[in-house]
């Protein structure tokens, strides 16, 4: 019992940072179809610059306990940095080869994410050595199941990731840009013979991106509280499991990448808990296969004819 | 899975000659003279030496401070008027390389330092399996190298211009299960391992075996691969299994994870390691929770013997920071490299490798290192433990 609770829990912890991260992956597919390849790399970057920020504002208060709102502001100020670093890498990296083939636009994302990687492990970045983030919420358990602690940090992450996802939601389905973001995803050039500012709404896609990778990367390091350099595989895999989790839910389809994202951290923790813990990489991996075979479009994914 | 990583990592490799190449092309090309068929000095009177290691990359400190141990030798070497190899006066000159810590770009650094570079002798690296990449490359070119902290027994298997200055993991594995079942009388012990690393695999293979022996029960084995950031899964089951300690032999940075998680799932029992826990950063990123803890290494800083106290003062001085293992391990390996060039016949690989392979009760601040049939070192193991935020000497354990 205690341990299907605690797989539980943790399913549902790391599967919302799955689905955060996700999101970017699945939106930025959705509207120029291809896979922004930095995106994890952005992450990575809001990880160490809420590190950064988290130094400099208990420096300047001196906390001894963290008061409630430093996790907030230093998760406003990373999701800010990185939507604009994210604008930065759309408007200099890939606009200018809007248009070009696609496979022009993979390999640009790999150098950003190439660059972004070796310029973390700078000196005068970030540096190569694993960082360790001041504590910014205050880890008090709020009640206790068996042997399963429930804990406030657990609590603001899960509820920070469902609370940007809502977010989200609203704005994808509710507001002005969001529709022009469904109309340019549906057909770039109708969009823009219908009056649809294409760039703008491309800009915002990645500064919202970037911004939710940010909050990614925030809540990540408050888990974990290790920050591992740039370069680092754990940075790899957490990319490629939320891109996994964005194939899964079907890729475009922002529903699809919080559900995917949740089944793909769900299906790891049950499979290391419950079956090997050896296999935790194969049992994601596996299910990526498995839905590729047998519902290429991802769960929530509509099957597309491909013209040619 | 691995295929995707691996074609990143092929990507960042080519990524990585590409800066190289372009690096290259603005040095100014190697002195004429002395060079040609001979691998001996490209200038008259000196020597090069090379070392690869992870100066970047998930284990950067093992690489940096692998690195800062060499230099020092060579600072040392040099200041006293450099090496004499058959009559002759040779200062020292020492090339890094970076392998970023990954297996695969061993083997275009190494092949780099031989044939660019010219070197005599190559140290390094302090991860097998890296190392395991590195060794066939020297041992095909004939060129001595000396690991300074490779300790899976395969990679002095690879042929016999392959030497370490460490004691390898069968001893290592074992010395940890006698110190567990000995000293901490721990009767049950769980075990989590990267099962991606050769390294860690042999250490648990080995510990189990003699805790096993020694009387122990393994009650429960958990694995995980490098790049795993989250433990919870596995440290449940460990949990529900209430070993007396859990026996991790990984690197650093994962450890540094393990003993967060397990502190958070309310797991108080002692954590036990290898030589791969040996960071400065694990004690600062891990704090309280690796507090009580335990790892075998091959040297404690604040063991009172002289070689030791004066190895820090001067590393101190140089680096700034306490040196760890493989900053003692880089700095012993090198001395004992320019050690055997004084009894060398000559420069020449087969003269150089017959004059390493003879070293015997050499002093080194890691103990006396003699090396065996195997070109393995033997000497004693260092349990240390973590008390009040610092790493203290707490037992020694005495090969066979």
């Amino acid at each position: 019992m205690d341990q299907l609770l605690q797989t539980l829990k943790d399913g549902i912890a790391i599967g919302s940072l799955y689905a955060l991260i996700a999101l970017g992956y699945t939106m930025v597919y959705g509207i120029l179809k291809f896979i922004n390849f930095a995106h994890s790399d952005v992450v990575v970057l809001g990880a160490w610059l809420s590190l950064l920020f988290a130094r400099k504002l208990e420096a300047v208060t001196g906390w001894g306990a963290p008061p409630w709102w430093a996790g907030a502001l230093v998760l406003i100020l990373a999701m800010a940095a990185c939507a604009l670093a994210g604008f930065c890498i759309e408007r200099l990296a890939y606009k200018p080869i809007r248009g070009a083939p696609r496979l022009n636009v993979l390999i640009t994302a790999i150098g950003v994410s190439l660059f972004l990687q070796n310029m973390g492990q700078q000196e005068w970045m970030f540096g190569t050595r694993p960082a360790n983030i001041p504590a910014l919420v205050n880890d008090a358990t709020l009640f206790t199941v068996g042997r399963v602690n429930f804990t406030l940090l657990d609590a603001a992450g899960v509820g920070t990731a469902l609370a940007l996802m809502v977010g989200l939601e609203w704005l994808v389905f509710h507001t002005k840009i969001g529709r022009g973001m469904r109309a340019v995803s549906h057909s770039t050039a109708t969009a823009s013979l219908m009056g649809v500012p294409v760039n703008r709404v491309i800009s915002t896609t990645f500064v919202i991106g970037s911004a939710l990778a940010a909050a990614g990367g925030f809540l990540w390091a408050l888990k974990y509280s290790q920050i591992k350099q740039t370069a680092d595989t754990s940075w790899t895999l957490l990319g490629l499991k939320a891109f996994v989790a964005a194939v899964v839910g079907g890729i475009g389809n922002v529903r699809g990448a919080m559900l995917g994202g949740l089944a793909i951290g769900m299906l790891e923790m049950f499979g290391a808990a419950y079956l090997w813990s050896s296999m935790t990489d194969v049992y994601v991996f596996g299910l990526l296969i498995a839905v590729l075979l047998l519902r290429p479009g991802g769960i929530l994914g509509k099957a597309v004819v491909e013209k040619v | 899975m691995t295929g995707t990583i691996r074609l990143w990592s092929a990507i960042s490799v080519f990524g990585a000659m590409a800066l190289l190449g372009a690096c290259e092309k603005k040095s100014p090309a190697p002195a004429p003279g002395g060079g040609g068929g001979t691998p001996a000095a490209s200038t008259p009177g000196e020597i090069t030496i090379g070392h690869y290691g992870s100066l970047t990359g998930a284990q950067a400190t093992f690489g940096k401070s692998t690195d800062n141990g060499i230099k020092l030798a060579v600072k040392e070497v040099n200041a006293a008027g450099g090496v004499t190899v058959a009559g002759k006066k040779y200062t020292v000159r020492l090339v890094s390389e970076d392998t970023e810590g990954k297996p695969e770009k061993a083997g275009t650094v190494v092949t780099k330092l031989i044939t660019k570079d010219k070197v005599v002798c190559v140290l390094g690296e302090v991860a097998s399996s890296v190392s395991l990449q590195g060794a066939p490359v020297c041992q095909e070119y004939g060129v001595p190298m000396i690991t300074p902290s490779s300790t899976n027994p395969d990679v002095t298997k690879v042929g016999d211009m392959i030497f370490r200055v460490c004691f390898i993991d069968p001893f290592q594995g074992e010395a940890c299960a006698k110190f567990a079942r000995g000293e901490l009388k721990a009767a049950k012990v769980a075990v989590l391992f990267d099962q991606a690393s050769a390294y860690s695999v042999g250490l648990k293979d080995e510990f189990n075996k003699a805790f096993k022996a020694a009387g122990g029960e393994i009650v429960s084995e958990q694995a995980y691969t490098q790049g795993a950031s989250d433990f919870n899964a596995q440290l449940t089951r460990i949990r529900e299994s209430s070993p007396d300690a859990i026996f991790i032999p990984g690197y650093y940075s994962d450890v540094t994870n393990i003993a967060l998680q397990s502190r958070k799932l309310g797991m108080k029992m002692p954590l036990l390691g290898g030589d791969g826990w040996d960071s400065e950063e694990l004690g600062k990123n891990a704090g309280e929770s690796i507090e009580g803890c335990f790892y075998s290494n091959h040297y404690a800083p604040d063991q009172p013997t002289e070689e030791i106290r004066a190895f820090v003062s001067t590393y101190k001085a140089d680096f700034g920071g306490v040196p760890d293992g493989l900053a003692a391990l880089g700095y012993d390996g090198a001395r004992l490299l320019f050690e055997a060039m004084g009894r060398a016949k000559s420069l020449s690989g087969t003269d150089l490798r017959d004059a390493i392979g003879q070293a015997r009760g050499f002093k080194g601040v890691t103990g006396a290192i003699t090396l065996n049939d195997h070109r393995d070192a033997v000497k004693n193991v260092v349990m240390v433990e973590r008390r009040g935020g610092q790493w203290v000497f707490r037992a020694s354990i005495e090969p066979k």
